[in-house]
């Protein structure tokens, strides 16, 4: 808030409240350079540097390490190794001490750190980590989840089942089954801001650190544990990332335990930075699937039994595998009822770096899955897929039960697709592009309708907890804090309106601060799309809080019914007067009522019961659908996307602006994902795809050529979220399915439509071209 | 040779005069600004070229005119910023200190969202927005295709740039052209055509006062490295960390970058980046306008050279391919001797080039198409855009007047150790008349000349068989069916908004 700023006191409504489409709070501070991340803070004198020394080995005894040379490189400081580690050498997220800071005696994955160089330089840090001489004895390896379940590997985490019914009469009984698997890739999250932290000691085992992280609480935790100190000993700060997606939500764990005890052990600060390529070695990434099927249908199309397995690579450790996991199985159904169902998981053990959350944390993976069944079916019927889609929709008597026992309530698929079909001309496009195949040998079109049902909430039921401190100053001014982390979702800024709507001031009255575990304790990552669910419930918490106690004080000062006192735009009327909000809140102080209130939220009805398979995990759906229009040149197996409708469910927006952009950008990364992105390993069990010179994200060339994305704006969620609103960050992130069937309907049209061509995904030129030669050898 | 020898560089930041001295080879705009002067507006995505975080405004007079273009300050060294003029972020903004339109665009459009990758798309929209008063969306994509956005998904900033291209810059608006003479009076006074010489521990940098001087340097110093662009070389050092000292920096030398029509070709200079060459070359060789908006992205573009990308050498450098097609030849210099070769007996083999130590590429002359011959040329990538050829292809064939092939060159990129002609596949199709038969009897030959390699970003067997479809592409267009796939437009389009 400027100095000059003065609220309009005779405002019908106030600026930047809820449902209204603002700028992201730091939109300025964005395009001038201002916005400050970690990198770009002012040092403390005396900073020094870390780095991290990586194993180059996908599994191997360590015989012999030296270091020696490390520690005499120029500008070397402290040179830490796993047994330097002052506390616990694990930094395990499950708890399971599998997940070493630095590992110790093995190495698990090509890129695994074993030890890190604190310098006066990154540059010299950097410079000194290749100086050391690490000798190892290998040891067997698989890198790729068939390779490892071949190979007997164990399983990272304990599987999940789901099952209603009885799939196995069910496969029996149907009249047509199909059985086939598929291929998912795994996918980097290629946030623009790599991996950073910075620890300040300071007096006792205190010590503060600054951490591109989603997940504060966890890197205090770990930080901790690292360092064998109490959590309250251990501050961490974030103001906002450069971007996170998942990533940030336990893969800043190491570098933030290894900063804290570089700068304890020196008593100076210790910044840590990988280069983009280490980063993209050392952290966790989207778990690839190998999907098998075996599925039994009637002549209409309708699922009658599903029997699934999701084997993951969950890479060397447990990480996040197992909620991961679950939550492909949570997906599996999409919109579709299954009469008789099984779905299992498998989180292998790989020897490659420990996957972790990415947007949709599974969920894609599974919902892929479905959206391949039907589209299998639709071929082999010889029907559109969109036509398979809709037999199979959740409603209807007894149609509504999940695979683990939650009834859907709140389904609107039928809506979402029915006008999307519709605004989108869906069957006329349909036909035209039969037609034009028909005429054109080379370049070849295909289009789909994909829909998407996404559950919100934490799996884990106690993460669905969310706190916020808010500070009202005598000038009227407002201190926001709440436990989410702001990574570019615009969390901040909805949060902010909806208190400036809850008191009824300007938004620009509102102080957006860094997120610190000081103020608000025991925070749950900012994930699963809940950031906004969870700490804009809490911090309107604390503002009813404290309007409470000024509504008790104005009632009681002036002697009205608490019913006659009203927080209009940047005024509050008592009874017959108006008072500014600021006169008002220094009444108050005067009269020595505590402006400041921590708020709490915690989400109500859900349960879930993982030894069962049985609960009701999501507090409510997400909905959307998206038409993809491609071509394909079937000589090169190049392709691009002609044109995609996006129909999505926000609930009642809180700031459709916002809510559109995280729609758009999670579309372009869900494309991403199933097209060009590809990771690599080579058979060292090298990743080699660790930068954007050999990893491909998309530009701005291979958006849509024509993006029509609409919110659903006549949705309102059912259940009592914060201003009826839902959950943005991760559905929409499925929507692009459409563009990996639509390549696959091109394909198809080689063997005209008669076979589908099982596209794996990522659909490279490559996986496209050779999909082309598979239908024109007949196969 | 030079009359005068300076011990340091001297450049404009923003509205500021530096003078430096006694800094390492090797050391990055990007650190630099950051690090040392705290501008750190300017962001590190990648280091490798390829994320546009870091992308700031370099100004030089190229033709006497001022001229602002986008690059990368992370692969960019300090030492090549002699004479010119650096505008970061922090200097974007209008001269009244409120934002510029491009920067208001991206607000009141939400173009951005965690806003990292911010500065760099504002810096390359700036760059766009100065030079191209009526940008249309392809134009837009082509000034993006060097910066990543992970967040938003583009949509709100092509939008912005469309936006913003409706203010024309003027004096009030932007700092850049309200200082434009006193900044170009400044460069000019800046060059005065002396030889610099850096010294620091970790070697020596030579910044040569012109091409003679250079041939002087480069021959007493013959294990220099020669920097022009360092689109390539800033990554031996940002991700290689390879040491390069002494270093060489030839990319400022005006006298390696002219564009010459001569009777073999068109001339061009070592030191011509492939933004100076576009439109020179495209008059000539209009077959080539895809390849060239589809080289790095247009950071990559405004530094790299055609001289950089033969001399590294790579199996996958793109202009090779097409400039041995057309039957190009090299001029090396050592000292004042001057060679020239065909282009392609240049790559002796992978990592092995015919240049001697102290000898360094002057020019390519690049022939025209014969009239009525066919050429055209192919890049196959994993994203179409600033990605690396999986492998690039090169035709040109000429027919008799009874459709028979008289001449044919074809050269292949990513096929082989070096950028090399398919000589199997021309033998087969000289003499045979140009139809499916001849076509189908040369794709077998491809097996004879290449046996392409797989890595991460193709198979050998995608390597092979997309060659010989591009084979069966050329013909296609050769009798008159072009099917490609940026000529494919949404159907029923009407149906949209
Ligand atoms: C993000 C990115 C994308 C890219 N995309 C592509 C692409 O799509 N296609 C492609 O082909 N390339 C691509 N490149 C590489 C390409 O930009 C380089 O090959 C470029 O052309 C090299 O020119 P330069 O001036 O930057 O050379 P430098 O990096 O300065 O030098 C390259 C080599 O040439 C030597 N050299 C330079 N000038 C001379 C001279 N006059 N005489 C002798 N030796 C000399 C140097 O010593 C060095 O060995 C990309 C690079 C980046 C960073
Ligand atoms: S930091 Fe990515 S291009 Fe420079
Ligand atoms: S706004 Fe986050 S990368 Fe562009």
């Amino acid at each position: 808030m400027n100095k000059s700023f003065k609220p309009d006191v005779n405002a019908e409504t106030v600026d930047g409240g809820a449902h209204v489409a603002r700028p992201h709070d730091s939109a300025i501070k964005h395009v001038t350079g201002k916005a400050i991340y970690i990198d770009d803070m002012a040092e403390p004198a005396g900073t020094l540097h870390a780095y991290l020394g990586l194993s180059t080995r996908a599994h191997a005894r360590i015989t012999s390490m030296d270091l020696a040379r490390v520690r005499a490189a120029p500008g070397v400081k402290l040179v830490l190794t796993g047994g330097d580690v002052p506390g616990i050498n694990d930094i395990s997220p499950a708890g399971l001490n599998d997940e070493p800071v630095l590992a110790e005696g093995e190495v698990k994955f090509y890129g695994q750190p074993v030890f890190c160089v604190v310098a006066e330089t990154r540059h010299l840090a950097r410079k000194a980590a290749q100086l050391a001489q690490i000798e190892y004895e290998d040891l067997p390896y698989a890198t790729d989840v068939v390779a490892a379940i071949e190979a007997g590997h164990d399983h990272v985490c304990t599987p999940l089942t789901l099952k209603r019914g009885d799939v196995d009469a069910g496969l029996a009984r149907a009249p047509n089954r199909l059985k086939g698997e598929m291929r998912v890739g795994g996918q980097d999250h290629f946030y623009l801001e790599g991996h950073i932290s910075m620890a300040i000691p300071g007096e006792d085992d205190e010590v503060t650190v600054w951490a591109s992280t989603q997940h504060p609480s966890e890197i205090q935790h770990m930080v901790g544990h690292a360092l064998g100190v109490p959590s309250h000993s251990v501050n961490v700060q974030v103001r906002r990332m450069g971007g996170g997606f998942g990533g940030k939500e336990t893969q800043g764990n190491q570098f933030a335990a290894l900063a804290a005890i570089a700068a304890k052990k020196l008593n100076v600060p210790v910044k840590i930075r990988p280069d983009r390529d280490d980063d993209m070695s050392i952290t966790g990434k989207r778990h690839d699937f190998h999907i098998d099927y075996d599925v039994g249908y009637d002549d209409d199309g309708r699922i009658l039994a599903f029997d699934g397995t999701f084997a993951a690579r969950c890479g060397f450790s447990a990480d996040l595998s197992g909620p991961v996991t679950d939550r492909a199985l949570f997906h599996a159904d999409n919109c579709y009822y299954y009469e008789d169902v099984r779905l299992a998981s498998r989180p292998m053990m790989t020897n490659t770096v420990s996957n972790t959350a990415f947007r949709g944390f599974g969920g894609p993976q599974g919902l892929i899955g479905a959206e391949r069944v039907i589209e299998e079916i639709a071929y082999k019927l010889g029907r559109d897929p969109l036509d398979i889609r809709k037999i199979n929709f959740y409603g209807g008597e007894g149609r509504n039960l999940t695979p683990y026992h939650q009834t859907v309530e709140d389904n609107i698929i039928g809506r979402i697709v029915e006008e999307l079909e519709e605004s989108s001309d869906y069957q006329a496009r349909r036909k035209a592009i039969v037609a034009f195949n028909e005429n054109s040998p080379v370049i070849r079109k295909g289009i789909a309708l994909t829909p998407v049902k996404f559950g919100i909430s934490f799996t884990a039921t106690w993460y669905n907890q969310a706190g916020a401190l808010v500070h009202v100053y005598r000038d009227g001014s407002l201190h926001l804090n709440h436990g989410g982390t702001e990574m570019g979702q615009g969390l901040n800024t909805k949060v902010a309106q909806a208190l400036a709507e809850e008191f009824q001031v300007d938004f620009a009255m509102i102080k957006i601060t860094a997120t610190n575990t000081g103020k608000v304790p025991n925070t749950s990552a900012t994930a699963a799309s809940s950031g906004t669910d969870l700490n804009a419930m809490a911090a309107v918490n604390a503002a009813r809080q404290i309007k409470e106690r000024l509504v008790d004080f104005a009632s009681e000062k002036y002697s009205v019914p608490k019913e006659t006192i009203v927080f209009e735009p940047n005024r509050v009327r008592v009874g017959n007067q108006v008072f500014s909000f600021a006169e008002f809140i220094d009444q108050a102080y005067m009269a020595r009522v505590q402006l400041s209130a921590a708020g709490f939220y915690k989400t109500p009805k859900i349960h879930w019961d993982r030894a069962t398979g049985k609960g009701r995990p999501f507090y409510y759906y997400a909905y959307g659908a998206a038409v993809s229009e491609v071509s394909v040149d079937t000589l090169t197996g190049e392709y691009q996307v002609d044109r995609a409708d996006i129909l999505h469910d926000v609930g009642k927006s809180l700031n459709p602006a916002i809510d559109k952009g995280q729609v758009e950008g999670a579309f372009i990364q869900g494309m991403g994902w199933l097209t060009t992105e590809e990771l690599w390993w080579d058979d060292k069990g090298m990743l080699r795809t660790h930068a954007p010179s050999t990893y491909k994200i998309p530009l701005a060339s291979d958006r849509p050529r024509i993006f029509n994305v609409k919110l659903a704006d006549w949705s309102e969620n059912r259940e009592m979220t914060i201003r009826r609103s839902k959950a943005v960050g991760e559905p929409p992130f499925m929507l692009p399915v459409s563009v990996l069937e639509a390549i696959s309907m091109a394909v198809a049209s080689i063997g005209d439509y008669r076979t589908c061509p099982c596209l794996d995904a990522p659909a490279t030129p490559e996986r496209v071209l050779m999909a082309v030669e598979r239908l024109k050898a007949g196969a | 040779m030079s009359s005068a020898i300076r011990s340091s560089i001297r450049f404009l930041l923003n509205d500021q005069t530096v003078e430096l001295s006694g800094f390492a080879p090797d050391l990055t705009v990007l650190d630099w600004l950051r690090i040392e002067r705290r501008l750190t507006g300017t962001k590190e995505g990648c280091a490798e070229g390829d994320c546009g975080a870091c992308t700031v405004l370099v100004g030089r007079m190229i033709d006497g005119m001022l001229t602002y273009e986008s690059v990368n300050a992370c692969i960019r060294f300090v030492g090549s910023l002699d004479a010119t003029h650096v505008v970061t972020i922090e200097y974007l903004n209008r001269p009244d200190g409120e934002l510029a339109p491009v920067q208001q665009a991206m607000v009141d459009l939400h173009g951005s969202q965690c806003g990292f990758c911010t500065p760099g798309i504002v810096a390359s929209l700036q760059a766009l927005w100065l030079s191209d008063p009526e940008p249309g969306v392809k134009d837009v994509e082509r000034a993006l295709q060097g910066n990543l956005c992970r967040c938003t998904g583009y949509e709100p900033i092509v939008r912005a740039a469309l936006a913003a291209s409706k203010i024309e810059p003027d004096e009030d608006n932007d700092r850049l052209v309200r200082a434009r003479e006193e900044t170009a009076r400044k460069l000019i006074e800046l060059a005065d055509g002396a030889r610099v010489e850096i010294d620091h521990p970790e070697g020596k940098t030579f910044i040569p006062a012109s091409a003679d001087d250079l041939a002087e340097i480069y021959e007493a110093n013959p294990k220099a490295t020669l920097v022009a662009g360092s689109t390539d070389v800033g990554l031996w050092v940002t991700k290689g960390m390879r040491a390069i000292a002494p270093v060489i920096f030839v990319g400022h030398l005006t006298d390696l970058q002219t564009i010459e029509e001569t009777e073999e070709g068109l001339k061009i200079g070592a030191g011509v980046s492939y933004s100076m060459a576009r439109g020179a070359i495209l008059s000539q060789v209009p077959q080539l306008a895809e390849l060239w908006d589809r080289l790095g992205g247009e950071q990559v573009r405004n530094m790299g050279t055609i001289g950089g990308n033969i001399a590294n050498g790579s199996p996958i450098g793109d202009t090779p391919p097409p400039l041995i097609a057309l039957g190009a030849t090299l001029t090396l210099r050592k000292g004042s001797a001057r060679r020239t070769l065909p282009l392609e007996d240049f790559f002796i083999a992978y990592g092995k080039q015919d240049r001697a130590g102290g000898e360094f590429v002057e020019s390519v002359t690049v022939p025209a198409v014969p009239e009525d011959a066919h050429f055209a040329v192919y890049k196959i990538s994993k994203r179409r855009d600033e990605d690396i050829s999986a492998l690039c292809a090169a035709f040109l064939i000429e027919l008799d007047s009874d459709s028979h092939v008289a001449t044919a060159r074809i050269a292949f990129g990513g096929m082989a150790g070096t950028p090399k002609r398919a000589t199997h596949v021309e033998e087969c199709l000289i003499g045979a008349r140009w139809g499916w038969t001849a076509v189908q009897a040369a794709q077998a030959e491809l097996e004879n000349d290449y046996s392409p390699l797989t890595d991460w970003r193709a198979s050998a067997d995608y390597r092979m068989r997309v060659a010989q479809n591009l084979l069966t592409r050329f013909f296609l267009e050769t009798s008159g069916a072009p099917a490609r796939l940026d000529t494919s437009e949404p159907l029923m389009m009407e149906a949209g908004e």
